[in-house]
């Protein structure tokens, strides 16, 4: 997958979880929970969808990666680049 | 058989539980010993009649399009959508005590309304009390509990309108006698006060067949009539799970909902001696009537009523039988439902005293029962409609029936008044869920469930 690939299956995947929020204008550099109503129960799962899709592992310690979009990019990118 | 999580109980919490575990790939396994589903919410047939145990109504109402509070959270977590429970919306509720009555319904303004009119000198604190509640991180695990008696009254300065608050909060999800745990006592006040009651059309099996078919359609098992007897502990750790049919189960972790005592008693390592840990008290007879009318066309559209009728309202296990000075009247029929059910129906609920019902011999207990409904009616007709020449039918249980089906120490409905919140034990792969983890009501139930598969397995690996 490509980096634009990579933000695209990140945001299908909170789309899934939260359908009714407007994702259009996510900015890439904020924390998502600070512009979306994304509880950490929501969090969770995208974590849970990674790995139930595409069997990719995400430590407890990792989360903190996952908080902006633009950060979720770089640390998924060499998990997912062969996919 | 090996199973990534075993889960004890096929009540909400452990359904809730599988759905989530289930649904990411886990092989999950729920043994449940009754041949029913539902736990301490389950539902049964006489006379031709279908009655519910446990949910009056359920709390946490809140309509669809609200996103931040539990109940749309419940649903996210299992992947449902909010018309699976097909939940209808009460019509209003009441708080009736000697001199006073609050009424509530699913609008909070309402409420906050009632209280400022009954109770006009009160109105500051009362908005006090409020800030307090709402500034209250109460999911948090890991807060020191706190009286909320205490809290309340530091705040509240006239006792009845305290005890009128706390009459409904205690009979729908406290363990304890007389006090609340202060976190507990503001998740009451959110979902009964703040978002409100609703039922399905159908009452507890709607929920408890969407729960199931959700947890097979993701390749869930689930096996009824199949107790556990005993958890075979190893180097810290359940080895393996032996059931009362023999077989022997093994998994990598281990969810109950059995209560924690409960649980405890079926660990092979189990020291009766040395074990300490407070078992719940508070359990009840509940009277349930079918009627020959509809209860509104004899002028009574309350929802649920809760009375107390002594000076002091007593949450406690009673020292007679059944304590009949306060209570809970719940109307199924007084919901806003499409169409009418199918027959007219009141459900009341008294505290009751385990002990003492259960020693009695089987002759005496049926006419104890006939006894108590008797004064139980006489009671609760000064707070509603005179029903009595309406009723055709009538089925009671007590706190011994509620120990035979759910296996509760004491038949105490809401558990241990201890609870362990973070939902762990001694065992390193085992984990408490449901009632006695700690959040009560049937949202919370569910809530609990889900939580604990989060924390301790989908989180950990």
């Amino acid at each position: 997958m490509t980096k634009e690939q990579i933000k695209d299956t990140i945001l299908k995947i909170i789309a899934q979880i939260i359908p009714d929020e407007d994702l259009s204008n996510l900015k890439g550099d904020i924390p998502i929970r600070e512009q979306v109503e994304l509880d950490s129960m929501d969090f969770l799962d995208i974590i849970m969808e990674l790995r139930k899709r595409y069997g990719i592992e995400v430590p407890e310690d990792d989360y903190i990666h996952l908080a902006t979009l633009d950060s979720s990019v770089a640390y998924l990118e060499p998990r997912m680049r062969e996919l | 058989m090996h199973y990534d999580v075993l889960i004890i109980g096929a009540g909400m919490s452990g359904l809730a539980a599988g759905i989530r575990l289930a649904y990411y790939s886990k092989r999950a396994c729920i043994v449940e010993k009754h041949y029913r589903v539902g736990g301490l919410n389950s539902f049964y047939n006489l006379g031709g009649y279908k009655f519910d145990v446990g949910l009056h109504a359920m709390t946490n109402y809140v309509p669809k399009g609200v996103r931040l509070a539990p109940l749309p959270k419940l649903f996210r977590q299992l992947k449902l959508k909010a018309e699976d429970f097909a939940l209808c919306p009460q019509r209003m509720s009441v708080i009736k005590f000697p001199d006073k009555t609050l009424r509530f319904n699913n609008a909070f303004d309402f409420f906050v309304q009632e209280v400022a009119d009954s109770f006009p000198r009160q109105a500051d604190n009362f908005r006090k009390l409020l800030k307090t509640i709402f500034e209250y991180d109460e999911l948090n695990l890991y807060a020191k509990p706190i009286s909320a008696r205490e809290v309340v009254s530091s705040i509240i300065s006239d006792p009845l309108l305290s005890d009128m608050i706390f009459c409904p909060l205690m009979f729908y999800g406290n363990a304890q006698e007389n006090d609340m745990e202060f976190a507990q006592f503001v998740i009451m006040f959110k979902s009964i006060f703040c978002e409100g009651f609703a039922r399905p059309q159908a009452g507890v099996r709607q929920i408890l067949d969407v729960l199931v078919k959700k947890y097979k359609a993701f390749g869930g098992e689930l096996k009824m009539r199949c107790a556990v007897t005993s958890l075979k502990c190893v180097n810290g750790k359940v080895e393996s799970i032996l059931l009362e049919n023999g077989e022997t189960l093994t998994a990598d972790r281990i969810l109950s909902s059995a209560g924690y005592v409960e649980t405890m008693r079926l660990l092979s390592d189990y020291d009766s001696a040395s074990f300490k840990h407070d078992v719940g008290k508070i359990s009840c007879m509940e009277s349930i009537m079918v009627l020959d009318t509809e209860p509104a066309k004899m002028g009574y559209n309350t929802t649920v009523t809760f009375f107390n009728n002594s000076d002091k309202f007593n949450y406690r296990k009673p020292d007679e039988l059944v304590d009949v000075s306060s209570g809970v009247i719940c109307c199924p029929n007084n919901f806003q439902f499409e169409k009418p059910l199918p027959e007219g129906m009141i459900r009341i609920t008294n505290l009751a005293n385990f002990d003492l019902w259960n020693r009695l011999a089987e002759k005496e207990y049926k006419a104890q029962k006939t006894a108590w409904l008797e004064i139980t009616l006489k009671e609760v007709v000064k707070f509603i409609p005179d029903f009595r020449d309406s009723i055709i039918f009538t089925d009671i249980f007590t706190p011994k029936t509620i120990h035979r089906f759910t296996g509760h120490i004491n038949g105490a409905v809401y558990g241990t008044p201890n609870k362990i919140k973070t939902g762990r034990t001694h065992l390193d792969n085992l984990f408490i869920c449901g009632t006695d983890q700690g959040f009560l009501g049937i949202v919370g139930a569910m809530l609990s469930g889900i939580s604990m598969a989060n924390f301790h397995v989908l989180q950990k690996i």
